[in-house]
């Protein structure tokens, strides 16, 4: 028999526990992520009902935000930040949650540190107070970020109220050109469909290009589903996802991982399944991709210009005026030659051990521009630690780059590493809106880590691609 | 839980594009364990750059009513952000459209987040700028905004209006009611049972 369903409403029906009086679905939720920031006032609304978690085998709790990366003494400077620290350890050893806290190995960016452990698995259902959960989806699990009165709901029942989106395919075909990684491809997406064209959608990549992803690399474009709207973003699990899992601390073990394996391979969506709309790129169009504004989809390729206002439909140009002024660019100036004063490698995006590899060997043998700064922070203090067995940390200090302990840093401002004033920062992360590092006026320009690396050494926006080794001839 | 029918009182225009939640609730706002003072927060980012900012006017102190354009609230899962509107005092949305994560989280707290067209959001807008006083009424039972003379259709997800109106949006209740549903549905999930 042909199977019609995809892998998103295959899972989806799995976990359906019913539909509430309000038409939506109670879904039933198989792995809970909490960090820091959006647990506490949930467990207050437990205490506040008596209410107790009810799977708190399915809830892993890590922390990640408010982390400082460089000086990690216990209580930490900033007393909202240990605060916030003691709060989380205490609600979960009082609800019996298992928490990756700064003292244990396996504690790190709330989405490397799910994956890494082997806790994400294709066909779960995956949520998580934060809205780059979506990340988790590179495995073949329905996975999105949720509010903290979810997170209550979810703690306390396992269960979520939503409405069920519709599915749609993006191919992308062909093959990648040298120096385009997968935060290109994701950038270029987000491009082509828009901020807001995934709204009211779950995203399913498929393709060539992702079929030949690594899971690191796919979990970077699923990780960016989110900003073009898609609260999911997903790939069907195949034997790269299965090979990725074995051996994982808690993945299935022994005779249970093949049954595992046999299921997770069986979800993939089949060649007959049906989607609400599918969307078609060729690889072979995708150069390196550094957004010029202040939403992520306001992005060109490296030897593209900044877009000239009459580009964009009479509805969009309030918002381009904004982008230009806020970034001091100007409409088809090249962004190449921008300067940059700061540099951060790191995020769940790309903090993983392939993007610092991958940076790594870019600046080998060079040195970070003078008056840049540089930061590579590690995603998990695992990634830290395969980073140093290899050496890297050494090749980053030796180009003046400062090397830091695992957590979200200067991806968003919850910690002390932040712009100051208008500064301009070449970043691996996922979100340049107004303010997002840390200063009201600071700039941030999103690329892949090679592209950051490159920006780092040349001071300025640079094609990675000038920077590599002609590949044979 | 209350059912709530309708919202009125004046409004707050803020029609722009993309309106992130780190500019709604900047990020260092989120070092709390409570939401209680987040409402003296709400877009202060914004504010201190613009001194004409509508949060910053007198004129749209006490309003009640958020009147905004596309996208509104994309970006992070952060409640906080719809928690410091609320505890600003904006009791209901209009926007031309809502990212989900913002909508769902406006709905859990009892924050009706209204869409409507861009010529009524931007007509609206018109009418509140020129009298700020204005009483507007966002009515979920009629599914539509009235201001003076002025008035327009809006629309909200059916299950978020279902939820407003019958006083069911803290939708905790809803799911604890199905103890029993919840635990047939985790005996036949395979990763739960040894994937036998
Ligand atoms: S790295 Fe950035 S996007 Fe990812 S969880 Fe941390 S703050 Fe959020």
């Amino acid at each position: 028999m042909s199977e019609k369903k995809n892998l998103f409403n295959k899972v989806w029906d799995l976990h359906n526990v019913g539909t509430l009086p309000t038409g939506q679905t109670q879904l039933f939720i198989g792995l809970h992520l909490i960090h820091e920031v959006t647990s506490p006032q949930a467990f207050a609304m437990l205490r506040e009902r008596g209410l107790s978690v009810m799977y708190p085998d399915r809830t892993v709790a890590t922390v990640d935000h408010i982390v400082p990366t460089d000086d990690q003494a216990r209580p930490f400077k900033d007393l909202l930040a240990e605060q916030m620290m003691s709060q989380i350890e205490k609600n979960c050893r009082e609800f019996g949650v298992t928490l990756f806290d700064i003292s244990d190995s396996r504690q790190g960016i709330v989405h490397i540190v799910g994956p890494e452990q082997g806790l994400t698995q294709p066909g779960l259902t995956i949520v998580c107070g934060d809205s780059h959960t979506s990340t988790h989806g590179a495995f073949g699990a329905i996975a999105f970020g949720i509010g903290t009165s979810q997170v209550a709901g979810v703690l306390a029942t396992q269960t979520l109220a939503l409405g069920k989106p519709k599915v749609r395919r993006i191919e992308v075909n062909g093959e990648l050109n040298p120096g385009v990684y997968a935060k290109d491809v994701t950038l270029y997406i987000i491009q082509k469909l828009g901020v807001k064209g995934g709204i009211g959608y779950a995203y399913e990549y498929a393709g060539d290009v992702f079929d030949r992803m690594t899971m690191e690399e796919r979990m970077t474009v699923c990780n960016m589903s989110i900003e073009g709207g898609a609260r999911c973003g997903y790939i069907n699990p195949d034997q790269t996802t299965v090979d990725y899992l074995r051996g994982r601390p808690q993945a299935p073990q022994g005779s249970d991982f093949d049954k595992a394996a046999e299921w997770w391979l069986s979800l993939a969506s089949g060649p007959d399944a049906e989607y609400d709309d599918v969307v078609t790129f060729d690889a072979s169009d995708i150069e390196p991709t550094v957004t010029w504004g202040i939403t992520p989809g306001q992005s060109i390729g490296i030897n593209e210009n900044v877009p000239t206002l009459d580009s964009f439909e009479e509805d969009d140009r309030a918002g381009v005026q904004e982008a230009y002024e806020y970034m001091g660019l100007e409409a088809g100036q090249s962004l190449k030659g921008v300067k940059v004063d700061v540099t951060f490698i790191g995020s769940c995006t790309n903090g993983r051990i392939s993007d610092l590899r991958e940076a790594a060997q870019l600046v080998k043998g060079h040195k970070v521009a003078p008056g840049v700064k540089a930061l590579v922070v590690p995603g998990s203090q695992l990634v830290l630690k395969q980073a140093v067995e290899e050496g890297l940390d050494k090749i980053f200090e030796e180009a003046g780059f400062e090397w830091r302990a695992a957590g979200c840093s200067m991806c968003l401002a919850m910690n002390p590493d932040k712009l100051k004033g208008r500064e301009v920062c070449a970043s691996s992360s996922n979100r340049n809106f107004k303010g997002r590092q840390g200063s009201p006026t600071g700039r941030t320009l999103l690329m892949s880590p090679a592209m950051v690396a490159a920006a780092a050494i040349n001071g300025h926006v640079a094609d990675v691609r000038e920077m590599m080794e002609p590949v044979g001839v | 839980m209350s059912e709530i029918k309708q919202v009125s009182g004046t409004c707050i225009p803020l029609i722009l594009d993309d309106i992130d939640t780190d500019r709604i609730i900047p990020a260092r706002f989120l070092r709390c364990v409570t939401f209680d003072g987040l409402g003296e927060h709400a877009f202060e980012d914004d504010r201190e750059q613009n001194p004409n900012h509508p949060f910053e006017n007198p004129k749209y102190q006490n309003s009640s009513v958020l009147l905004a354009g596309r996208n509104f609230g994309c970006g992070s899962s952060r409640e906080h952000a719809p928690q410091s509107l609320m505890r600003w005092g904006i009791k209901a949305i209009i926007a031309e459209s809502f990212a989900e994560i913002f909508f769902g989280n406006c709905t859990a707290l009892g924050v009706p987040a209204v869409t409507a067209s861009s010529t009524d959001v931007d007509e609206l807008g018109r009418r509140v700028e020129a009298d700020p006083q204005l009483e507007v009424k966002v009515d979920l039972v009629a599914k539509k905004v009235t201001a003076g003379d002025f008035s327009c259709d809006i629309d909200i997800l059916d299950s978020a209006r279902d939820a407003l109106l019958s006083g069911q949006w803290d939708f905790m209740t809803l799911l604890l009611e199905n103890q029993e549903f919840i635990k047939q549905t985790a005996e036949k999930i395979p990763y739960l049972n040894q994937f036998a």
